[in-house]
């Protein structure tokens, strides 16, 4: 991941553009600016297109119409590039006979095990260490080191330790997920406005409460840019994982795919791969507008 | 004069509002300080400073800027400590009174809400948790009230104009029916025509609640305004000590207010205040 987690929430967000884009949206952690309003007319049809719901749609639509419609008049060979009705049927090919669902199954399973794991180690050191700055001290060091060596360089070594297969899975996703979420949450706990905290100490609010109640809702808009971007390196890492080494799940269901030279099942998986990447995005995306209300930037 | 009928009308208006009155028995605290000094590293900001404010007193601090006024604030308050002299605070039944407990608020020029937090659970945040959820509720609808924002304890900060945000913090400032209350520029950050506004409405529950009040402001009319006595600072110590004796509520066009306020004009910049 890049350095630009580092800066502050809204230019880390910027840096995050890349993957996934809906980052930029995050907000920065003190003071929210002041709500922008956009005034919606829902009645209309072209009101809600113009309202943003729909019409990020269109453009993807439209590509789909022109690549059928250049398909069927013959000018794509289906070897390279098969119609998007071809993938359709491919997808209802392997749904009946369960290999789709199951590669699915297995895949999500990977990532969200990975996730978990990664994920969750990636909060607890930062939230402890920009709670304490023994355990900072003790453990930031050792950990931006490490951050430095790019998580997929270690796939071989990977393999030769845990061969192809759960384990080297889960140990890169994990891997790859841990800092984005250690850094950013670090990050928003370092940048809860202190007059913030100095105002909870006056109060009496005892360390339990102050966390709770000051701290944890201060750091969560950086949190959440950590917690998408991991989404993010989360499927970039399993993708690779799993193309170079499994024996299951999406990316061996495309491995073996390429080796009968069905294409078109080949492109359907990297459609499952996009819409699962799209998918926990909008989950994440959803938490995020749930927890964050009372800011600005997320309101109706 | 004008003042009278002024006075009557606004006397009449003067309901008693004041929510955390049934909450808590009412009454100021008294402050003393003796040989107060405050140094960060070389520089000697508080010198010798000895004071003793009566419980119920609304004070004044004015003072060149950098002079050390918050620091002073701070050290009543109990957020930072002397390094040299010591300071009581009394007047609650059991005695002193401890920084961080319900007696001694301090309000500072930023509001310092929690944008998480809806209004009303802001207010809420200056009751403590001792008290149950449904009276805490009940006192900070009422304490809002006191401040004119009853209807809008439902909403997020973020969507309240700089006045009102002052307000909510004044709300929650007083939910606990404070002994003290330090006002650290609460006003300077307002519009002239919101500060009016919120002059009335400190001094109004003030009168109401009789805490102890010590405003530090750089608005030497709002001192002359607001408060019982006002407090020169220069130089570390206090340099004057000027008793405001006009009946209130007062008029800022009242000549002998003016002339005050030219007296205290002078002793900050002159340099001369002691002789005054
Ligand atoms: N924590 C601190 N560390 C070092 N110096 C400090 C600290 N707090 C205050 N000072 C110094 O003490 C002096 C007085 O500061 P203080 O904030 O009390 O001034 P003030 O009278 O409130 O000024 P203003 O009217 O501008 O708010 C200043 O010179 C300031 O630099
Ligand atoms: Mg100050």
């Amino acid at each position: 991941m890049s350095d630009a987690t580092l800066k502050p929430v809204a230019t880390a967000a910027a840096g995050a553009v890349a993957f996934p884009p809906e980052a930029a949206l995050a907000p920065a952690a003190g003071e929210p600016a002041a709500a922008v309003k956009t005034t919606r007319s829902r009645a209309t049809l072209t009101g809600r297109i113009a309202n943003g719901n729909l019409i990020g749609w269109v453009v993807p639509a439209l590509i789909v119409v022109i690549w059928e419609t250049l398909a069927r008049a013959g000018y794509l060979q289906p070897n390279v590039l098969p119609a998007p009705s071809a993938i359709v049927a491919a997808a209802i090919r392997l749904t009946a006979s369960g290999q789709l669902p199951e590669s699915i199954g297995v895949s999500t399973l990977r990532a969200l095990a990975g996730f978990v794991v990664g994920g969750g180690i990636g909060l607890a050191l930062g939230l402890a260490n920009g709670l304490s700055r023994l355990s900072e001290k003790l453990t930031d060091t050792s950990l931006q080191m490490v951050r430095n060596v790019p998580h997929l360089a270690l796939i071989p070594l990977v393999i030769l330790w845990f061969g192809i297969d759960e384990g080297a899975k889960l140990f890169l996703v994990a891997l790859g997920v841990f800092f984005p979420m250690y850094i950013n949450t670090l990050h928003g706990i370092r940048n809860v406005d202190p007059q913030l905290v100095e105002m909870g100490r006056i109060y009496g609010m005892k360390q339990g409460e102050l966390f709770w109640r000051v701290i944890l809702p201060g750091a969560l808009p950086s949190i959440f840019v950590g917690l998408r971007y991991a989404l993010g390196i989360m499927w970039l890492t399993l993708i690779v994982a799993e193309t170079i080494a499994a024996e299951s799940g999406i990316g061996h269901m495309a491995m073996q795919a390429r080796e009968f030279l069905l294409v078109d099942v080949v492109m359907l998986s990297i459609i499952i791969y996009a819409l699962l990447g799209k998918a926990a995005d909008s989950i994440a995306r959803l938490l995020e507008r749930l927890s964050l209300q009372w800011h600005p930037a997320y309101r109706k | 004069m004008a003042i009278h009928t002024a006075t009557s009308r606004r006397q009449a208006a003067a309901a008693p509002v004041y929510a955390g009155a049934a909450a808590r028995p009412q009454g100021g605290a008294s402050v003393t300080l003796r040989g107060l000094a405050r140094a960060f590293g070389d520089k000697q900001v508080l010198r010798h400073v000895d004071l003793h404010i009566p419980a119920g007193q609304f004070v004044a601090i004015v003072g060149k800027s950098g002079c050390g006024k918050s620091t002073l604030l701070r050290l009543i308050v109990g957020l930072d400590q002397p390094t040299g002299g010591h300071i009581a605070l009394s007047g609650a039944p059991g005695g002193e009174e401890e920084p961080g407990s319900s007696g001694v608020r301090i309000m500072f020029q930023e509001p310092r809400l929690l944008p998480w937090e809806r209004v009303r659970g802001n207010v809420e945040v200056g009751l403590g948790r001792d008290l149950p959820k449904a009276e805490r509720q009940a006192i900070a609808t009422r304490t809002l009230e006191a401040v004119a924002l009853g209807d809008r304890g439902g909403e997020w900060p973020s969507v309240l104009s700089g006045g009102q945000k002052q307000r909510v913090a004044l709300a929650r400032a007083l939910a606990s029916g404070p002994r003290l209350l330090a006002l650290d520029e609460p006003l300077g950050a307002l519009d002239a025509l919101t500060r009016i506004d919120m002059q009335r409405l400190i001094e109004k529950v003030w009168r109401e609640q009789g805490f102890t009040a010590i405003l530090v402001t750089h608005d030497v009319g709002e001192a002359i305004a607001l408060a019982d006595r006002i407090l020169v600072i220069d130089q570390g110590t206090i340099a004057a000590d000027l008793v405001v004796a006009s009946p209130r509520p007062r008029h800022r066009g009242d000549p002998e207010l003016a002339a005050l306020e030219g007296r205290i004009i002078d002793a900050l910049f002159n340099d001369q205040a002691a002789g005054i």
